[in-house]
């Protein structure tokens, strides 16, 4: 067990590491950092001097080092779009991310757990083979145009909802919130579904496939040799058995999810970090694109790491299948 | 002739036949494919040229509305181009960023697919764990970070020309892990089948062994992965080009001319958006309904 978390956390920092190098080769070797703050007129010794004074004149490893530290302690420098602390706009834009990133996880969830049960019970009901083909239509739509289409619908045509921005927050500490007012709430709901659909139908199909695998087993018809109920079969037996998988792949989207809240930000101009990354991309804005960068893997490392031991704990044939490959 | 008659006969056309909903699929991916390819000849107006452009005819509504006009079936945009033709030349520029992308992310995966499962060893470690550590983050992440790089890596001038190489590369780049991972998965099966000894005691070279004996016989899964692979490679574009940070708005795409249009979302000239997002839709719908009978079509345990 300790050899597993050991193995998987130098993995982890592995990841990072190289994450962090592609960061810093982005800080270093494109564009010349000295005559980006430099004036044009500046002579050759005030390359130097200010060469000297970034440290670009030591060796590679050294000044790799130097960027590893700064970059633990949360320092990325200055945004050159804004010329404000990179670290300090991460911090304003992350609750924007995660409140949606939260609502939308919970959105799939709630809605996709059901849905896919329904669908795996009644399998030839006409309202399971709608959902089917409505979540095949689901996925083959992009993100971008699910927000297009509801902004359409929802903002343009029956105006019942907002179409960008957060609408009113509150800060709570440091932290703003869009939860506590009407205006913030309803401005969740159309960017919410859009980023939540695709897992929202991800769910779905792994629910009912999944409910389809294990209403087979044996133990289930024991089960109904034994004379339990329906009820009782399929929620106390079935749904059980078939969470672990829902469990892992939920966690594992949930990366996905801040990743493509990129698309829903830009769409609905939601003020997260996803539209800080791509306004960054589009002006070369390097420092913010570094930051977001080591975040992300940060985050994706961190989600991983957290599913892989759960994984491990919740599935115990996970244990034995790999303590006999490892030979214990 | 022959070939022809062999393939109406086959299984897979039998199985075409069957599905009615196929015939369907096939039919709109052919005709998406003949506009996009044709649209020099088939479009009704050529949107880039700027002598038979009219500011007066810009905010045109389709044609069976109120004020619509019989020559611009689907509406003009905000500088009088037609959106149908726009659409034809867009989807020219998206089903060849498409199409490329898939190519490179094919070709990128079967050479490291087969060196991995062929050499082994420390290679395929290496190989099976970078494709990992690039399976745990979604492959739109990756496609955006390394656009990213070239854009601030190139000079400013440079951008709009390298703009759809650069896209093409991405797309791959986020795409090659999976057909790795297939085509290890057959080489470790096949590397050990009799042929491939016999190949090796006549003393032919690894390489020669591995692209002219093995490939031949992985290729199966491959094709099949490879055409489920370009509607997504179609759709990453799309988003890319929509994020603004794809193809240069001199080339629009599908994904620009949804852009361009989603300015106009509330002033209520909806054509511009939601005729090239539901071309993008249907296109792209047609392709994985075709991919997914091909999978099965090919897949003898199914049937």
């Amino acid at each position: 067990m300790i050899a597993f978390v050991v193995r998987r956390l130098l993995q982890g920092v592995v990841v990072m590491l190289v994450v962090g190098f592609i960061a810093f080769s982005l800080f270093n070797f494109v564009g010349d950092p000295v005559s980006l703050m430099l004036p044009p007129e500046a002579t050759q010794a005030d390359r130097q001097a200010m060469r000297e004074a970034l440290g670009l004149d030591r060796p590679f490893y050294v000044q790799f080092a130097t960027f590893v530290s700064n970059a633990v302690q949360g320092n990325f420098g200055i945004s050159l779009r804004l010329g404000r602390p990179v670290s300090a706009l991460l911090a304003e834009r992350l609750p924007a991310t995660l409140e949606l990133a939260f609502v939308a996880a919970s959105l799939a969830l709630l809605v996709g757990i059901p849905l896919g049960v329904y669908t795996g019970l009644k399998r030839t009901a006409w309202l399971s083979r709608f959902f089917l083909t409505a979540s095949l239509i689901g996925v083959s739509l992009p993100t971008f145009l699910i927000g297009i289409f509801l902004i359409l619908i929802f903002a343009v045509w029956l105006g019942w909802l907002p179409s960008f921005g957060r609408g009113d927050t509150v800060m709570v500490g440091a932290w703003s919130t869009g939860f506590l007012t009407v205006s913030g709430l309803k401005a969740l709901v159309l960017p919410s579904i859009t980023l939540g659909l695709f897992q929202l139908t991800l769910i779905m199909r792994l629910v009912r496939s999944e409910m389809l695998e294990v209403l087979r087993t044996d133990y289930i018809k024991f089960a109904r040799a034994r004379g339990l109920t329906n009820r009782s079969i399929h929620f106390g037996h079935a749904l059980r058995n078939t969470l672990v998988p829902v469990i892992t792949i939920t966690g594992l989207q949930l990366g996905a999810i801040i990743a493509f809240a990129i698309i829903t930000e830009t769409v609905f101009q939601w003020p997260g970090m996803g539209l800080l990354f791509i306004q960054a991309v589009q002006f070369a804005d390097i420092p913010v694109m570094a930051a977001y960068l080591c975040l992300i893997g940060f985050i994706f490392v961190v989600i991983n790491l957290v599913v892989d031991m759960l994984y491990y704990f919740v599935d115990p044939r996970l244990r034995i299948d790999r303590a006999m490959a490892e030979g214990h | 002739m022959g070939a022809l008659r062999r393939f109406l006969d086959s299984d897979v056309f039998w199985s075409l036949r069957r599905s009615p909903l196929t015939i369907v699929a096939a039919a709109t991916t052919v005709a998406c494919i003949v506009a996009a390819v044709f649209a020099g000849w088939l479009a009704p107006h050529n949107p880039f040229d700027l002598k038979t452009l009219n500011l007066l005819d810009a905010f045109t509504p389709p044609a069976w509305t109120e004020r619509g006009n019989p020559a611009y079936l689907l509406g003009t945009d905000d500088q009088g181009r037609d959106v149908l033709s726009a659409i034809m030349y867009g989807s020219r520029v998206s089903l060849m960023v498409g199409f490329f992308a898939v190519m490179l992310a094919m070709t990128l995966g079967i050479a490291l697919g087969l060196l991995s499962g062929y050499v082994g060893g420390k290679v395929d470690a290496f190989i099976m764990r970078v494709a990992d550590v690039q399976l745990s983050f979604p492959a739109i992440l990756i496609a955006l970070l390394i656009d990213g790089v070239a854009r601030a890596a190139l000079p400013r001038e440079a951008h709009d020309t390298a703009a759809l190489y650069v896209l093409v590369l991405a797309i791959a780049a986020s795409g090659w892990v999976q057909y790795a991972r297939t085509v290890r998965g057959s080489t470790l099966v096949e590397r050990n089948k009799e042929y491939v000894q016999a190949a090796r005691v006549i003393g032919r070279h690894p390489v020669a062994i591995m692209f002219s004996h093995v490939l031949p016989n992985v290729m199966g899964p491959v094709l099949v992965l490879a055409t489920l692979h370009i509607g997504t490679a179609i759709i990453t574009e799309a988003t890319l080009s929509f994020l603004g940070v794809g193809v240069p708005p001199t080339q629009p795409s599908l994904g620009t001319l949804i852009r361009i249009g989603n300015d106009f979302l509330f002033s209520g000239e909806w054509w511009i958006t939601v005729f090239p997002g539901a071309w993008l839709v249907i296109m792209v719908l047609a392709m994985n309904l075709l991919g997914d009978w091909l999978r099965d079509a090919l897949n003898p345990k199914l049937r």
